[in-house]
């Protein structure tokens, strides 16, 4: 199988029979997916489907709610993500995740970015100010804010928010980017850069989105995947989906006729 | 019409009546609505009145208070007697001891009550699971806020003084002030790491970070000045406390300044309280206890200063 650069791909996720509660409620039902390297796959569907706890089920925030169970295997390059001697601090810096809200840290937008590198070892100032460097640059940032990056992170618009927090996630040079709905609370402008800038964060890194916005996910995604009441409905490249589904649930779904 | 208060703006009657469209004489009704409006508007400058007396009963409290102790501080307060020892001559006495005692006091209870109580804080917001022995644990933190200082100065009594054998020594009337002020320092550190939200430690997390990092780098910095606002009010309260030092046996009548930990020592609230007591024998020891008190209130005035620009200058919005 080759992706889209051309070079022999590999499945960076495979997904096998995964099952999830909240309590006694069953919020995902025997989910199978496989997902490529370098390619952006969209997660779509109505509110309360599933998508958000799918994405945070990957690199395992879902660990953090007390209740939550969860059955089936998810191998990340071929290892099991819930086998105990996968450690979930070395998964997340293989899986970086940009959230619904930008959240960047009430520090400095250098500190910001420099964040997930300083936590995890690097102290020379050399080191981190490149890594700033090339991370900004990544997420379109630099220019707009290289002159000010002592300033506070909380000073910048939504969107530049969002890209620091892009640029935060990219500093720890993961292989993965998840993102959940990253343009929900962005204006047009700042979603359209964001949009554009995963173009180019596609020939280094996976992405998997969730997005409630039908057209963005028909923009920008390879791969789209639909899900219904915690049930995986169809799941094929961008143009097959939203060209020609082959299920009823996602044509009434993608041409708005419910959700 | 009816002016008790109780009928409700719009009568039920009313509201089924427009449902029903039914037509009513409209002059009727904007009559009815008039009296209600000048009947409401009564009743808020009533209230806002009552309101405005109740704070000025406060004030006028804490007037006669203040003026009272300034005046009879006047020629008293210098110097002189915040540098001398204690003395039976009211004229040469000062308060050297007590400030002193007062200050070895606070190096016993700030390190104390600052480590545990944040740690406390920590291992309850952060760490422990969310659930029934969770619970508990919190509300009879809170609960032990509101224990009465003397039965902390048994407690005291009863394990410092006695069974450790440190009698009344400085470092048993700081351990027992600690106990006192501690559920202070955890209930206000808690509620400063409550208030940093969910989405930073998300953020945190989201890159790989374990929970110490995360509390270390991203939970204390935010929450800090509320724990040192909690911190300093908590300590107002132990330089301020009586009743706990009192059932410990802490003397009064120290000629010695203390100069260790083990030493006997008083602290100013007492000295203000034996004064008080003697003024039978000698009538000058009031103005030595308005004096006391003087330097006592501009203490805490002080400290609660500092607590209120912590909070107001690093005060952080999301």
């Amino acid at each position: 199988m080759r992706n889209l650069n051309g070079n022999k791909s590999k499945f960076v996720y495979q997904v096998k029979g995964l099952n999830l509660w909240y309590g006694d409620k069953q919020v995902l039902k025997d989910i199978n997916m496989k997902v490529l390297e370098n390619e952006i796959t969209a997660i779509i569907g109505p509110s309360g489907c599933g998508k958000s706890t799918f994405v945070k089920t990957l690199n395992r925030m879902t660990d953090n709610i007390p209740i939550v169970r969860t059955e089936g295997e998810i191998l990340y390059n071929s290892q099991d993500i819930f086998n105990s001697e996968m450690k979930v601090e070395e998964l997340r810096t293989k899986v970086g995740m940009v959230f619904q809200k930008p959240n960047p840290f009430p520090k400095s937008i250098f500190e910001n970015v420099v964040y997930g590198p300083k936590i995890h070892g690097i102290k020379s100032k050399k080191t981190l100010m490149e890594i700033a460097e090339q991370s900004l640059r990544g997420a379109a940032l630099w220019e707009e804010v290289k002159d000010r990056l002592s300033d506070n992170a909380y000073g910048l618009s939504g969107g530049q928010q969002q890209r620091l927090c892009i640029a935060r996630t990219m500093a720890v040079s993961p292989e993965v980017i998840l993102m959940d709905e990253p343009t929900a609370s962005l204006d047009p402008v700042a979603t359209m850069k964001i949009e554009e800038l995963m173009e180019d964060l596609k020939k280094e890194y996976t992405i998997i989105i969730v997005t409630h916005n039908m057209q963005q996910a028909a923009r920008i995604s390879d791969k789209t995947a639909f899900f219904l009441s915690g049930e995986l409905i169809e799941f094929d490249k961008t143009n097959k989906v939203f060209g020609n589904p082959a299920d009823k649930r996602t044509e009434d779904y993608i041409t708005g006729r419910f959700g | 019409m009816n002016k008790d208060g109780n009928e409700g703006f719009i009568l039920k009657e009313d509201v089924k009546l427009m449902n029903e469209k039914m037509t009513r004489p409209e002059k009727e009704q904007v009559t009815f609505n008039k009296d209600r409006i000048a009947w409401r508007i009564g009743l808020n400058n009533f209230a806002k009145h009552l309101f405005f007396l109740s704070t000025v009963f406060a004030i006028v409290v804490l007037g006669i208070l203040l003026y009272q102790i300034v005046v009879g501080s006047i020629g008293w307060l210098d110097w002189q007697f915040l540098t001398n020892n204690l003395s039976i001559f009211p004229e040469k006495a000062g308060i050297k001891g007590a400030i002193m005692g007062t200050l070895f006091l606070m190096m016993i209870v700030i390190p104390i009550t600052l480590i545990i109580g944040v740690a406390t804080a920590i291992y309850l917001e952060e760490y422990a699971t969310e659930g029934r022995i969770q619970r508990i644990i919190k509300v009879n933190i809170s609960n032990l806020a509101s224990v009465p200082s003397v039965i902390f100065g048994l407690l005291g009594l009863t394990v410092f003084s006695r069974m450790l054998n440190l009698g009344p020594s400085i470092l048993a009337g700081g351990l027992t002030m600690s106990l006192l002020v501690l559920p202070i320092v955890v209930v206000a550190s808690q509620e400063a790491l409550r208030s940093v939200p969910g989405f930073l430690r998300e953020a945190s997390y989201g890159m790989g970070a374990d929970k110490w990092t995360t509390i270390w780098r991203v939970v204390l910095p935010i929450s800090i000045p509320g724990i040192i606002t909690g911190a300093i009010l908590s300590i107002s309260r132990a330089i301020g406390e009586t009743a706990p030092l009192v059932v410990l046996g802490v003397p009064t009548l120290i000629m010695k300044i203390p100069t260790g930990i083990m030493d006997d020592f008083t602290v100013m609230p007492i000295q203000i309280y034996y004064w008080t007591l003697d003024t039978v024998l000698t009538p000058e020891y009031a103005y030595l206890a308005s004096a006391t008190i003087v330097v006592l209130l501009v203490t805490l005035f002080i400290l609660n200063s500092v607590a209120i620009i912590i909070r107001n200058k690093f005060q952080k919005k999301f």
